[in-house]
């Protein structure tokens, strides 16, 4: 038997607390799980708050079909593993149904579209609480978000009217119709969710590590040439690299970064010296300062 | 790793965002993206020097405004701690902000203007830090740029804070007074050549000392039962654990204890993280307990050792901070949340309201508005398990949700 318990990480004896309390004061929740290091990592805090029972919510993807295949048949094996149930929503539906429409040229991206399905999902099954991987050192508007986010109807986030947080206290109440976003590792920052990956031996997909990859350059960032996902002029030159990525979004706005780091120890220390925020490989905040902010209050996760 | 939480607290125009940014970017924590943006929008706005509250003022309102509505979130961390800031603002929800702010805080920061010395902000930033139980207070008496770095003028402003200090109930406070320039960079994080006069710490160097063991309040063990788990598998047929957190000290196996309310007693049988067992359960962590006789416990009950019992009422009186536009009445219902329990209240007596700034108090008030700080008597339909808030920093306190909105509209710390 262990000693006590006191060398657990504080950052974990929360994110379990908050996982416990979505799971007690919600009726339906589900985690959204897209395959990144991320939600990958909430699946694990899950598993642990609950042992040795199963994880008693589902997870859920909402697949804008401009994945990594790596990341989808990492999905796939991880739920089957967990024998937790898995709902998969394509963006693709939404977009043949008329409910969307696809972007187009230089700079087209699914990441927004994914809203609507989401919202749809969440009025399908009538989830009362989204569990998410989402981290406040992510980005400006992300630092004032809560851990428990109510939305209204339409999913919007209204950052005026936010519940004051107190202590531990998380005051789950709400009206039906209405939703909460829930954020149990808002208090980690990226080296925090990669050092943790590697501690506890956590196995992620592939393209989180260095591998040899078609890319082209547009922009200063790097961009993945093995699929038409990625829109490229005739004069955009093709060229294999040694990359990996950082984020594993959708493919379409998601820039790889030159790596030589093939195991979580070496991305661990490259992330420990790297001086380029996570988001600036993100091409759908560059667009605007405020671009992050606009997309949450119209229900973006 | 260690993690602490600071919250922040100043008026308009103190400097606290610039302080903040100061601290980013000389504990080399602003990614190189990040100064981009800082660089570009100074250039935009024509300064001639790093604006550094862009770090963290984030919504466009703010941007707009120039000032920080709500409170924002901000990571750093040196090779010693993880530092989480909570940076609150200074006006309008003034009082909610900071009382959530202090909430969740070990230490805090109260920013003064060189210039102006104690105002009647730094009262209340002061009073409120005390009331919330902060254990570490930081007074950086800032932009001494602009006062010549005077000595004869810190001095000052720290005689009129010392009589601020003389009112305080919480007097086991920590009070630190450094003087900076978040603008320049003096003692935030480097020592200052221009203040020879101060042999203190930098600000930075006075959180990396901080001790873990000091800055938590200690109290008796106290468990909330967040959650049953009965896995009903071949494996773990009969296992009954109960999943929470423990507050105030830490718990052992084959201790003595009691479920509340039931009072029925039973001994620790083992202490679960994850599929890893322990001896012993340490303060703030998430652990499954089981127990060696088969009592029935559910969510909202709490274990504590049998020889420590919290008190068991269904009335009690508090200092509570309200936090809505819509004001509380004498005679109101609202649910009060203590802890993971959830019962129903209602508003017996608005004893006074106690004015933030050390001024006294107010009587024969019926109802209280925003910001506003009282004496309150609730009776409750259940019976609580709790301690005062002296005595337990999270066992004695709540939160007040509003029946109708479910909106959270009060905080309250149990005399």
């Amino acid at each position: 038997m262990n000693k006590d318990t006191s060398h657990i990480n504080p950052l974990e004896n929360e994110a379990i607390y908050i996982i416990r309390e979505v799971a007690a004061q919600f009726e339906k929740p589900v985690l959204l799980f897209s395959g990144g290091k991320d939600s990958i990592t909430l699946v694990r805090l899950a598993q642990k708050a609950f042992w040795p029972a199963k994880i008693p919510f589902p997870l859920m993807h909402i697949d804008t079909g401009h994945n990594f295949p790596e990341t989808i048949e990492f999905r796939d094996r991880l739920a089957k593993e967990l024998g937790v149930e898995l709902i998969v929503r394509n963006v693709q539906d939404s977009i043949d149904a008329g409910k969307v429409k696809e972007e187009s040229g230089r700079y087209a991206s699914r990441n927004s579209l994914q809203t609507t399905t989401l919202l749809d999902a969440i009025e399908e099954f009538k989830f009362d609480a989204c569990i998410g991987g989402a981290r406040r050192d992510e980005e400006k508007a992300r630092a004032k978000e809560r851990i428990f986010s109510v939305r209204d109807d339409f999913g919007q986030w209204d950052e005026k009217s936010q519940r004051p947080e107190l202590f531990d206290m998380l005051n789950g109440d709400i009206e039906l119709g209405q939703n909460v976003r829930c954020f149990p590792i808002s208090n980690w920052t990226e080296l925090d969710v990669w050092s943790y990956i590697q501690k506890e031996e956590i196995e992620i997909p592939s393209i989180y590590f260095a591998h040899k990859r078609k890319t082209f350059v547009r922009d200063g960032m790097i961009w993945s040439a093995e699929d038409d996902i990625v829109f490229r002029d005739e004069d955009e030159v093709v060229e294999e690299r040694l990359v990996r990525f950082r984020t594993v979004g959708d493919m379409s706005c998601t820039a790889a970064v030159l790596s030589d780091a093939v195991s979580i120890d070496k991305v661990v220390s490259e992330i420990r010296d790297s001086s380029i925020s996570e988001r600036g490989a993100r091409i759908d905040d560059k667009r605007s300062e405020a671009a992050m902010e606009k997309r949450k209050q119209q229900g973006y996760f | 790793m260690e993690v602490l939480k600071i919250a922040t607290a100043g008026s308009v125009d103190d400097g606290k965002s610039t302080l903040i940014g100061r601290i980013l970017y000389d504990t080399k924590s602003l990614t190189s993206d990040k100064l981009e943006a800082i660089e570009k929008t100074s250039k935009q706005k024509g300064y001639d020097y790093l604006d550094f509250s862009l770090a963290t003022d984030g919504l466009v309102a703010e941007r707009e405004q120039g000032i920080t509505i709500d409170v924002a979130h901000i990571y750093f961390s040196t090779a010693k701690k993880s530092y989480i800031i909570a940076d609150t603002p200074g006006h309008v929800e003034y009082t909610r902000n900071m009382v959530t702010g202090a909430s969740t805080s070990q230490a805090a920061i109260i920013l003064i203007d060189a210039r102006k010395g104690v105002i009647e902000q730094t009262n209340r930033h002061f009073f409120i830090n005390n009331l919330l139980r902060v254990k570490d207070v930081i007074v950086a008496i800032n932009k001494m740029d602009l006062v010549d770095f005077s000595e004869e003028r810190y001095n000052e402003i720290k005689a009129d804070f010392s009589e601020l200090m003389a009112k305080r109930d919480y007097q086991d406070q920590n009070i630190t007074f450094i003087p900076v320039s978040a603008l320049k960079g003096d003692n935030v994080v480097n020592k200052s050549e221009n203040t020879p006069w101060y042999s203190g710490q930098t600000l930075l160097e006075h959180l990396e000392d901080l001790d873990r063991k000091d800055i938590f309040n200690a109290g008796t063990p106290r468990f909330p039962v967040q959650y049953v788990i009965r896995p009903k598998t071949d494996e773990f047929h009969d296992f009954r654990g109960f999943a929470g957190k423990v507050y105030g000290g830490e718990l052992s196996v084959g201790d003595e204890v009691v479920a509340l309310p039931s009072q029925t007693k039973s001994k620790i049988k083992e202490i679960y993280a994850y599929d890893k067992k322990y001896d012993t359960a340490s303060r703030r962590s998430s652990v499954t307990i089981t127990l060696e006789d088969e009592i029935n416990v559910s969510r909202g009950d709490m274990i504590v050792r049998a020889n420590e019992l919290p008190q068991i009422e269904k009335q009690f009186t508090a200092t509570i901070s309200w936090m809505d536009s819509e004001q509380l009445q004498a005679g109101g219902k609202y649910v009060v949340q203590h802890g993971v329990n959830k019962v129903l209240a209602k508003v017996d007596k608005i004893h006074h309201k106690i004015n933030p700034d050390y001024s006294g108090i107010e009587e024969g008030v019926t109802g209280l508005g925003m910001n506003d700080i009282a004496k309150v008597t609730f009776k409750l339909n259940k019976p609580i398990f709790f301690d005062a808030f002296k005595d337990h920093r999270t066992n004695g306190s709540f939160i007040l949700i509003d029946t109708k909105t479910n909106s959270t509209v009060g905080a309250g710390f149990i005399q």
